[in-house]
């Protein structure tokens, strides 16, 4: 049943070039893979962080310099930007884990808006301009400036992507993450190291968070502030709650609903965008906090869970 | 000329006075966050929106009524007061048996609405208000002037700030407010209306965040964005001076303002950071923040 699922994604996802725009369905992956790194910690970890925009952000920086300024093939730079994002990560992981639930969540959103000042201030990002016209180059003799091209091979990565956070949670390793979000103590009692662990999974998010701004980097050949703003590591939170929080594929429906609305609104409605965002938040958090996935498979669950046990 | 540094004493005099005040927003704006804390066990992501209000309900309140500076000061507190009074009433009141997470993420909702509608309706460039003609000018110390109005706001809010802590730690009220913070059960069983005080310790938080905000409208812009940003430094604050002691919340507020104007002078491009750095630090040394207590 789920391996069916997987393949018809997989074709559907192979397919819709042909009726879809190439530039927003690489958009939609960028941020799927952002919401799925993002969930990845606060899912299936239980910390909740206010500042992934910093290492979806600054993996974008990295590898928009790194590709426009230094000449580095678009592998390379994107590769520097996961790796710098990782960094980062293991530098905001080891503070932010020093404190626990809302203050961890406080603690990563300033030091996420630290690093927005740190992009507004140095010379290499282009202040207020940002990093524009960062060319899209070539890997392995094809040509990243069709858009088609670029659209598989984005692809390819978030399919291995998808397929590492699918691996991570079902291993031993994502087992103990889970015995953290469900008891910490319990789990310290254990024997486990338990800042070791959360450490690693900060890592691991934040990373692939990297990944996911840097693969932006070469969709729109830019970097800018927007990116390290506030705004979007709301946006992520928001994104995994509405397509449900621990469930593999909400983060993915959350990226897709989010990406197409804003697009869809972007020019309709202006700053009432924000508003709309603000108000699904309001609507999950009050009414469905599982979010669409997190309802859909309860529903379900319900349904069989009928018919077998009639009584209930 | 008196140099401290190779600084002027009056340009480092100027940027303290002006470190202090944004201190004094500092103060005011934990200090309500964590009143709030200590009662809802939530953070409150929209004190930044309520503090933009308060600014914006004193810009209407002249605009529409000709209500000038003092009355919106009485005013603006009360009506968003009452507003955050609703929210809370209606929307984080489903929340209180749920984990506190989600408080957070309900009131960053909220913000962004409160935000956004801002923004629709006026633009991001802002609007001007003028300093009150009573405070307008400078007092002459002899030696260096003082512009009134910042020495008004540093004055007054440290007593806004004051006078809370008296209420809290020394009154009969302050010490229903303590023990229901400490066990709401137990203090409800002892015949106090615990969910009206959980209302109107929200209102009163969110009305120190619009009475800040009426204070802030003649030295920034009014502008629909600048509780946002300024929300941020202050969780920055709390995090550094806990949320455990309101007198921590107080001090750490002002002592930070002055460091961040002492940046201003000697390091100006650390002057926007300096505050997220102390916290890195604090974390560091003392995870629990400087008045904390380790729970």
């Amino acid at each position: 049943m789920r391996r069916l699922w997987m393949v018809l994604v997989l074709a559907a996802a192979i397919l819709a070039p042909a009726v879809l725009y190439p530039v927003l369905l690489m958009k939609v992956l960028c941020f799927a893979i952002f919401a799925s790194a993002f969930n990845l910690l606060l899912g299936y970890t239980g910390l909740l962080s206010f500042g992934h925009a910093a290492f979806f952000g600054g993996a974008a920086y990295v590898a928009g310099y790194t590709i426009r300024e230094l000449a580095w093939s678009p592998l390379a730079g994107v590769a520097a930007g996961t790796a710098v994002a990782g960094i980062l990560g293991w530098i905001f992981g080891r503070l932010a884990i020093r404190r626990q639930g809302i203050y961890f969540a406080m603690i990563t959103l300033a030091l996420a808006q630290l690093l927005y000042f740190v992009c507004l201030e140095l010379p290499q990002t282009g202040g207020e301009d940002g990093l524009q016209g960062v060319p899209r180059g070539t890997l392995a003799g094809l040509d990243l400036s069709n858009d088609l091209t670029l659209y598989y091979v984005i692809l390819t990565i978030s399919a291995l992507v998808f397929v590492l956070i699918h691996r991570t949670i079902h291993s031993p390793f994502g087992q103990v993450l889970k015995a953290i979000r469900e008891n910490e103590a319990r789990a310290v009692s254990l024997g486990y190291d338990v800042d070791r662990y959360k450490l690693l999974a900060f890592v691991l998010s934040a990373s692939l968070s990297g990944l996911a701004g840097a693969l932006k980097v070469l969709v729109f050949k830019f970097a800018t502030l927007t990116d390290v703003h506030w705004h979007m590591s709301g946006d992520v939170v928001l994104m995994t709650i509405l397509g449900g929080i621990g469930t593999v594929s909400g983060p993915m429906v959350g990226a897709s609903l989010i990406v197409t609305l804003e697009d869809q609104l972007a020019d309709k409605v202006g700053a009432l965008v924000t508003v709309i965002m603000g108000a699904i938040f309001v609507v999950c958090v009050l009414l469905f906090r599982r979010g669409i996935v997190g309802e859909a498979s309860a529903f379900w669950q319900r349904m069989l869970g009928n018919r077998n046990s009639p009584g209930i | 000329m008196i140099e401290i540094f190779g600084v002027p004493l009056l340009a480092l005099a100027g940027q303290l006075l002006l470190g202090l005040v944004n201190g004094s927003f500092y103060a005011l704006l934990s200090l309500g966050l964590a009143v709030i804390f200590g009662m809802l066990n939530i953070i409150n992501f929209a004190h930044g929106a309520f503090y933009m209000l308060g600014a914006f309900a004193a810009w209407m309140l002249l605009d529409n009524f000709g209500i000038g500076y003092f009355g919106a000061l009485v005013l603006a507190p009360i009506l968003v007061g009452a507003v955050g009074i609703l929210a809370e009433r209606l929307l984080l009141k489903r929340l209180y048996r749920l984990d506190h997470l989600y408080g957070l993420l309900l009131t960053f909702g909220l913000a962004l609405i409160l935000e956004g509608l801002f923004r629709d309706r006026f633009g991001v460039s802002g609007e001007t208000y003028d300093v009150p003609d009573v405070l307008e000018g400078a007092l002459n110390l002899g030696f260096m002037a003082l512009p009134k109005y910042r020495v008004w706001v540093v004055g007054f809010s440290s007593l806004v700030c004051l006078a809370t802590w008296l209420v809290i730690e020394k009154t009969r009220l302050g010490s229903y407010l303590r023990a229901a913070t400490e066990n709401p059960q137990l203090t409800q069983a002892f015949g106090v209306n615990v969910p009206l005080m959980v209302m109107l310790t929200y209102g009163f938080g969110v009305g120190l965040a619009a009475l800040a905000g009426v204070m802030a409208a003649p030295i920034f812009q009014v502008s629909p964005l600048m509780g946002s940003n300024l929300i941020i430094v202050v969780f920055a604050v709390v995090v550094i001076g806990g949320m455990g002691s309101i007198l921590g919340a107080i001090v750490s507020g002002l002592a930070l303002g002055v460091v961040e104007g002492l940046a201003k002078v000697y390091y100006p491009e650390a002057s926007a950071t300096v505050v997220f750095v102390i916290m890195a630090i604090v974390l560091i040394l003392r995870p629990a923040g400087l008045f904390g207590k380790e729970k």
